[in-house]
């Protein structure tokens, strides 16, 4: 697990300090074998199972999993995956295909939550 | 600084065996695990249970938190013995590796610096390949310095805008003697237009530096909307319960609507009902692609407030005497 750091933001620009400018990690931004790596602190090979037990798909082009390690892209999305999927494996010792499970729940349980936050469930525990 | 209790942290008695108390660890990580819960706390459960596992997995470091004593109490005020840590030797491998600023000063009293000392020369190797480590295959990488992660809450209005916020990072830093800090780190990062919940801002060179040589690492800022009082957010789209009066979804209306980007006239056709759901195009997140903004319609019935709305109320039960919403229901009117 990477340092994980705790944010307070404010709307008050400090006028001293320089303004950043990033790259959003969007569909035209993926991240190389190399980048996903160095970002999730883990080593390409750990990455490149990743892929071959399914659980990450690289985006270039649909015979990607055939390609080249060399020419896989990664998008944001799945950088959060291969993170998540390292610091379980690490902090709660389950192997490959557990993990692939548990990610594939968490999938599940946050549609089934998003999906009860758009009913707005209060309205039907009025009584009577 | 207060005593740590490890074995009530993790539910065992102060005899328990090893497998048990590995059993115990792994149960509850699995209940706290950051990436997993959704309890209030985890995240800091999940630190100080990984601090206890640290100890007490450890038979070197167990017996010699033992020597404590088991008369202290959690949260009492605690300092290290004189002569602590003289007759105990802790093995490299054990040590906690570049997290260091996730441990107690209850534990950095009794196992940290003490060796993180004798070897702060390696602080580089612990900086960048740790999360190899984890896997157990050691050190082949000697790159740039880690990368670091923030998640940032915004405005849904600041990806309509874009903006630019302040934000404040609290970093672990571990000097020469091996002693952790945290400092704090100001920046100012632009916000851009149509950015999405869960999508990454790489700041490159904004992570930690790098041991010797290398380029520093990057910092990657998740993106987060503060839940808005009344727009729900579904990847580029936004939605908006619209409540309208019976009579405008009865007889259609234009009504005033609030979005994100600026208050819009929306034209209620006739003969809506509640749940009618209506979009306008391109109105959701800006992008190249927008997404699209949908208003759901709720009629709000007026209240029955005085004797003359209930009177209008009655009339209009005789003039809809055949309406039965409940028609689908499969119960007598």
């Amino acid at each position: 697990m990477t340092a994980e750091n705790e944010v307070t933001t404010s709307r008050q620009r400090q006028p001293d300090i320089p303004k950043l400018s990033g790259i959003v990690l969007d569909e035209e931004h993926l991240l190389t074998l190399t980048e996903i790596s160095q970002a999730c602190a883990v080593q390409t090979g750990y990455i490149i199972e990743l892929v071959d037990e399914g659980l990450l798909i690289p985006e270039s082009g649909p015979e990607s999993r055939q390609e080249e390690p060399h020419f896989w892209r990664f998008t944001g999305e799945q950088m959060r995956r291969a993170r998540v999927a390292s610091r379980l494996q690490g902090d709660l010792g389950i192997n490959l295909a557990g993990v692939a499970l548990a990610l594939q729940l968490l999938d599940e349980i946050e549609e089934l939550r998003e999906r009860l936050e758009a009913l707005s469930i209060d309205d039907w525990d009025r009584p009577g | 600084m207060e005593y740590k209790d490890y074995y009530k942290i993790m539910g065992v008695a102060r005899d328990a065996s090893q497998d048990e108390i590995k059993r115990a660890y792994r149960k509850l990580a699995r209940k706290y695990h950051p990436d997993v819960s959704k309890e209030p706390r985890a995240e800091a459960r999940f630190k100080e249970l990984g601090e206890a596992y640290e100890v007490l997995k450890d038979p070197e470091k167990r017996v010699a938190y033992d020597q404590l004593g088991a008369n202290w109490k959690a949260n009492q005020e605690f300092h290290p013995p004189p002569g602590w840590n003289a007759g105990f030797e802790f093995s490299e491998r054990d040590f906690p590796g570049g997290d260091a600023s996730q441990y107690s000063d209850f534990f950095e009293s009794l196992f940290g610096h003490a060796f993180r000392s004798a070897q702060a020369g390696r602080a580089g190797a612990r900086e960048s390949g740790r999360g190899a480590a984890g896997f157990g295959s050691g050190q082949t990488f000697h790159a740039p310095g880690e990368d670091h992660y923030a998640k940032v809450m915004v405005d849904l209005e600041d990806s309509y805008m874009g903006a630019t916020r302040t934000i404040t990072l609290q970093v672990p830093e571990v000097d020469a003697h091996g002693h952790v800090s945290t400092r704090e780190r100001t920046l100012n990062v632009v916000i851009p237009r149509g950015i999405r919940a869960k999508q990454y801002i790489r700041l490159a060179g904004q992570g930690a530096p790098a041991p010797g040589q290398g380029k520093r690492g990057d910092l990657y800022l998740e993106i987060e909307f503060r839940p808005h009082p009344y727009y729900r957010v579904e990847g580029a789209d936004v939605y908006l319960d619209l409540p309208i009066a019976p009579w405008e979804a009865a007889l259609g209306a234009t009504v005033k609507v609030p979005t994100p980007g600026g208050a819009v006239e929306l034209k209620v056709p006739p003969g809506s009902a509640t749940g009618r759901k209506l979009r306008l195009k391109g109105r959701g997140i800006p992008a190249k692609t927008p997404g699209d903004f949908f208003v759901v319609l709720r009629t709000e019935p007026p209240p029955a407030a005085d004797e003359a709305d209930k009177a209008f109320y009655r009339t209009m039960a005789e003039q809809f005497k055949s309406f039965n919403p409940r028609a689908g229901l499969g119960v007598e009117a």
